[in-house]
């Protein structure tokens, strides 16, 4: 049970946390023509709901632990737009000071303690970082984002295993798009029920429409509750679909990646629209708070744009530089 | 110091008159678990986990008696090396100082995605914004059919690997202060104990002391050859050195300690002495650290060689199990006093 209260203007948080992510992304998409982000972009389109369904539970403490599809996880977190965009243009002012790249962005200050781009690597980590917050007894919560594909590999079972074991806070958010690069799922997995892997720890599992806020908001705000409350990890199966390729800004199914049909039910499906059009029913959001929200956004990423620009690259100096931490 | 003497036994140690010294004789395994209990007794943050870790066994007797002292912060775990690694990085990048153990070096090969393309990179990758201060223990077994798959010495594997320490203590003063030195590092180090020196016993005084992490240290001063030596090694090439020296011989030992970063002046500083090179290592020959030593004394001492270095290593191939090609398989003593012959033989010649 959770005792917290929702805040009372949740709707309109939910809605600007996916506009937000939605405009970055489109525009990263636009800008990426120019070759000035000379990094590969995995880009989350079609999956706004669940980082901010999932992250708008958390507090800052809180850590959340992402992989190569990450923008999305950090700017729902509440990681500001400025070091991110200057991290995708491999600028000295990026989050990373311009060695991660757009794959490994992290902001200690928003716990976000850095993305890993090998699948499913990140996720021990996240179940580690749980582990000393029960070491510490802190009540922080850990959510580990990952994808289909990350739920094929072992190291997912082990971390899983160990997180349940050693009853860890964790939410362990599975964001099935039913796509590894261009491979359905149905070709990988003997099961296609992501789900069923928290019966064999032990964990409550959880099945939600990936593109639907509210739903997603709800799933985690119980699992949340259960990590700062020592009760053990969960797992949140939830189904999306990715709008873009694999990598890159580009929609896929023209190279006969996925057929086109099914992306368009699913643009149908968009987590944005829909959400839109129940806070406009109910009245929760007018047009015009819309239209602002979206407007102050937009000026946000102008900024993080011009930022990133007209940063400096890391010098030549910084090349060998944080290979190894001074002692302590 | 007194504490470089190293006794292959307690009555070595004894006849020898330690105890009488007023010094303090420890076994290396008693050594690594009184430096386990006085970090986990003084710092909150310290914890050790692996598997078995609490049994009756206590790794080998090194985690022996911990866990009931500390309680959870000494744990068992399952077996699942990829994760454990992952989980002990993600423990310390929040502010932990996890010493992760294994009963064999060789299973830190079903994590090295996480020891590799995690941890090694965590500070990098992100621009210093993290610290992974990680300790990962692997145990190298040798002898008793041990086998292939029990008995690898993969220290020059990790020492390629940019982010991350490799440390070898060879006695007992150095498995106690180099386990602390590597806790309070602040990067991952890799610490690689051969079982072989469990017994060892030497002086080693009590309460804290860290040895510094990248020094190595002269054993045995020597004028005519230098031997660079790590782990089980050092032992070889001292009792190497002693039958030496009978034949007017001297050689200079060289305990490396630290394989990465490995004390390049040290080595340095003996070969322009001695002008003579022999590399006694644990393990294979190809693309080894006895490979690495002696590109960088030819890159920087060249001209103080007075001939050819020569390696000590194991043949290349895996492990066997019978007594007959184990015999066989590992080099000690015999071998480090005929690669020396070699290198001055070579030497003399070359004049």
């Amino acid at each position: 049970m959770n005792n917290a209260k929702r805040p009372r203007d949740l709707p309109a948080l939910l809605y600007s946390s996916m506009l937000r992510i939605r405009l970055f992304e489109e525009r990263i998409a636009a800008l990426y023509p120019e070759q000035e982000m000379k990094c590969p972009v995995h880009l989350c389109i079609g999956q706004e709901a669940i980082a901010a369904g999932v992250c708008l539970n958390l507090e800052k403490r809180d850590y959340v632990f992402s992989n190569h599809r990450g923008h999305g996880h950090a700017l729902a977190k509440g990681a500001p737009m400025r070091p991110l965009m200057a991290e995708f243009y491999g600028k000295k002012t990026g989050c990373s000071r311009g060695k991660g790249g757009s794959m490994h962005i992290a902001d200690r200050e928003n716990g976000i303690p850095g993305t890993s781009a090998i699948v499913g690597g990140g996720i021990p980590m996240g179940v580690g970082a749980a582990l000393a917050s029960s070491l510490k007894n802190d009540g922080r919560a850990t959510v580990i984002f990952f994808g289909d594909g990350a739920s094929e590999e072992g190291v997912f079972y082990e971390s899983f295993n160990f997180a349940s074991l050693k009853k860890l806070g964790v939410v362990f958010v599975c964001e099935n798009n039913f796509y590894a690069t261009n491979s359905h799922q149905r070709s990988r997995q003997a099961a296609c029920n992501i789900v069923n892997a928290a019966a064999a720890f032990d964990a409550h599992g959880v099945c939600v429409d990936g593109n639907d806020a509210m739903a997603v908001y709800e799933a985690a705000r119980g699992a949340v509750a259960k990590a700062r409350g020592g009760a053990g990890p969960s797992l949140i199966e939830a189904v999306t679909y990715r709008w873009k390729g694999h990598v890159g800004p580009e929609a896929d199914y023209e190279r006969g990646c996925r057929p086109k049909d099914e992306l368009m039910e699913w643009i149908e499906r968009c987590p944005i629209k829909r959400f839109r059009a129940r806070l406009l029913e109910t009245n929760a959001m007018t047009e015009r708070d819309m239209d602002a929200a979206e407007a102050s956004i937009n000026e946000e990423i102008d900024d993080a744009v011009a930022f990133a620009k007209a940063s400096p690259y890391p010098d030549a100096s910084d090349l060998l530089t944080n290979v190894y931490a001074a002692m302590q | 110091m007194p504490w470089t003497k190293i006794y292959a036994n307690k009555t070595e140690f004894d006849r020898a008159g330690g105890q009488k010294a007023g010094l303090r004789g420890l076994t290396y395994r008693e050594a690594l678990l009184e430096a386990a209990a006085e970090l986990l007794a003084s710092d909150e943050d310290v914890f050790i986990m692996g598997e078995g870790v609490d049994d009756s066994g206590g790794v080998f007797g090194t985690t022996l008696g911990l866990r009931e002292r500390f309680g959870n912060r000494v744990m068992d775990t399952p077996l699942a090396e990829g994760a454990l690694t992952g989980i002990a990085t993600g423990a310390a990048i929040a502010g932990m100082r996890p010493m992760l153990v294994h009963m064999r070096v060789d299973f830190t090969l079903l994590t090295m995605d996480q020891i590799i393309n995690h941890a090694a990179k965590w500070h990098y990758m992100f621009g210093g914004a993290f610290k992974t201060p990680l300790v990962i223990r692997g145990i190298i077994g040798r002898g008793w059919g041990s086998g292939a798959q029990h008995s690898q010495n993969l220290h020059s594997l990790f020492a390629h690997i940019p982010g991350l320490k490799v440390v070898m203590p060879a006695n007992p003063y150095d498995a106690k202060g180099l386990l602390r030195g590597a806790v309070y590092d602040g990067n991952p180090v890799i610490f690689i104990e051969h079982r072989w020196l469990y017994e060892h016993i030497g002086h080693v005084p009590e309460g804290p002391y860290a040895v510094e992490i990248g020094k190595g240290i002269v054993r045995r001063p020597g004028t005519d050859v230098t031997i660079v030596a790590l782990s089980l090694m050092v032992s070889e090439s001292m009792q190497a050195a002693d039958a030496l020296s009978k034949d007017g011989k001297e050689a200079e030992v060289i305990d490396l300690r630290t394989l990465k970063p490995f004390d390049a002046p040290l080595i340095m500083g003996s070969v322009r002495k001695t002008g003579r090179l022999v590399v006694a290592d644990t393990g294979w020959k190809e693309c080894g650290i006895g490979a690495e030593i002696i590109s960088r004394v030819a890159e920087e001492a060249f001209d103080s060689l007075h001939g050819p270095p020569v390696r000590v290593n194991l043949p290349e191939c895996p492990t066997p199990a019978s007594p007959a090609l184990e015999k066989l398989y590992y080099p000690g003593k015999d071998n480090i006093i005929e690669a020396v012959k070699t290198a001055l033989g070579d030497a003399t010649a070359a004049r």
